[in-house]
């Protein structure tokens, strides 16, 4: 690791003021960039430390859903009776997260700022019709991953909290890697009324919503209802875990399990 | 660039001058000799680093010192009692033979204490699963997770379940 400077603000205009510094990265819980400084990938001047502000933590129950602070670890959410009962599939969901050492240490905001083609979080911030609020605006989770390990956010912003929305039912069904527990394919179904989402993790660059799932499972929520649907391998990742056209199949397989969790 | 840290290490108050970059284990190991923390891949997968920060299990080689600072940190040297008896789940792996070459057995020991503070009566799967950041490359986990299980249960002050023969 290259040497740097580290400083812990107390609020988030402290942080969005030491950001402003050439090369500064903010470090939520460090579980993706502590090593990728250890193997010299990155050089940043200073590295702020978002654990010291209160403002960006904590889980609160708001008009239609639930208001997760950024710096939130993923075991706090996993064990929360509050996402329990409200969202149970996004405790679910993070309690898949890496592993307990990982969920005791990384953070909500982390997850997306960083925008791994294959972590979870993303599924849900489109699944459940996020609302990422930052120090500067708030983002509709639809348009907040642009790419792989890009994001809508600007140099410099600060992310303070995800709302997300309370379905009437939802789950989030996962293919993983069983060396690292990343989705080699993740698939969030959440309903709204007569609206169905469906976000794709793992499968391609960025996470996506897979349209033709939605209409149909609008048109009828049961699993059978996705016979015969792919979304088609073009433009899906392909590696030594799974190729393009296996991450297709992956797609439909994992849908269909989401569906028959959320029951 | 170098920085004060401090910390409550296994009961006693320490406090270093380190360069901001210096990992946790390396605070432990090299700052604090304390050397039953282990490094075994460096790259956050094994678990061998594994210690408690505020009394949730993290991975020492993925944290660095200063986010500990102010933190309580237990280390495995901490878990056995001033006169030296052994914790339950120390006990438990020595009884059950949960090792091998034992280099993984510090971190999956206090992998294992967290796992139980949470889920007092974990079954083998839950073991199994609380035990994903935890690699050993000798015993194939089976005794390590009749260990697990045997010293959940004598934390619990129940009394040992029984153990199939091999």
């Amino acid at each position: 690791m290259y040497a740097f400077t580290y400083q812990r603000p107390t609020t988030v205009a402290e942080a969005a003021s030491a950001i402003q510094a050439e090369e500064a990265k903010l470090l939520g819980g460090g579980q993706t960039l502590l090593p990728t400084l250890k193997q010299r990938l990155a050089r940043p001047s200073d590295l702020i430390d978002l654990s010291g502000i209160p403002e960006l933590k904590g889980i609160r129950e708001v008009d239609g859903g639930l208001e997760i602070g950024a710096f939130t670890r993923h075991a706090e959410v996993a064990h929360s009776d509050l996402v329990k009962r409200v969202i149970p599939s996004l405790a679910g969901l993070a309690e898949g997260i890496g592993d307990r050492q990982v969920r005791n240490m990384g953070t909500l905001g982390g997850s997306i700022a960083n925008a791994d083609p294959s972590a979870d979080y993303p599924s849900a911030v489109v699944a459940l019709k996020g609302l990422v609020t930052t120090d500067r605006r708030t983002i509709a989770g639809d348009d907040f991953f642009t790419g792989m390990f890009e994001t809508a956010l600007e140099p410099g912003e600060i992310i303070k909290a995800v709302r997300f929305s309370r379905p009437d039912k939802a789950a989030y069904a996962k293919f993983r890697n069983p060396a690292s527990r990343y989705a080699i394919v993740g698939v969030y179904v959440a309903r709204f009324g007569a609206e169905v989402r469906v976000a794709v993790t793992g499968a391609a660059g960025s996470v996506f919503r897979a349209d033709a799932f939605e209409a149909a499972l609008a048109a009828d929520f049961r699993a059978e209802a996705l016979n015969g649907l792919s979304v088609g391998a073009d433009g899906l990742n392909a590696d030594i875990h799974a190729s393009a056209d296996y991450r297709a199949h992956l797609v439909t397989v994992m849908a269909k399990r989401a569906v028959e969790a959320a029951g | 660039m170098s920085c004060t840290v401090s910390m409550t290490v296994n009961g006693k108050t320490v406090s270093r001058e380190v360069e901001e970059r210096t990992l946790l284990v390396a605070f432990l190991r090299e700052h604090l000799g304390l050397t039953g923390t282990h490094v075994g891949c460096d790259t956050s997968q094994c678990g061998a680093c594994v210690v408690h920060v505020d009394g949730r299990s993290v991975k020492s080689c993925t944290t660095l010192a200063i986010q500990a600072d102010g933190a309580t940190v237990t280390t495995i040297e901490g878990l056995a009692a001033a006169d030296g008896t052994l914790h339950p789940m120390q006990a438990a792996f020595r009884e059950h033979h949960g090792l091998q070459c034992g280099f993984c057995t510090p971190g999956m020991v206090m992998s294992a204490v967290d796992l139980v503070r949470e889920n007092p009566n974990p079954t083998e799967a839950d073991i199994r699963e609380g035990l994903e950041g935890n690699i050993c490359r000798c015993t194939g986990y089976h005794n390590i997770v009749k260990a697990v299980k045997a010293g959940a249960d004598a934390m619990q002050g129940a009394q040992a379940a029984p153990v199939a023969a091999e």
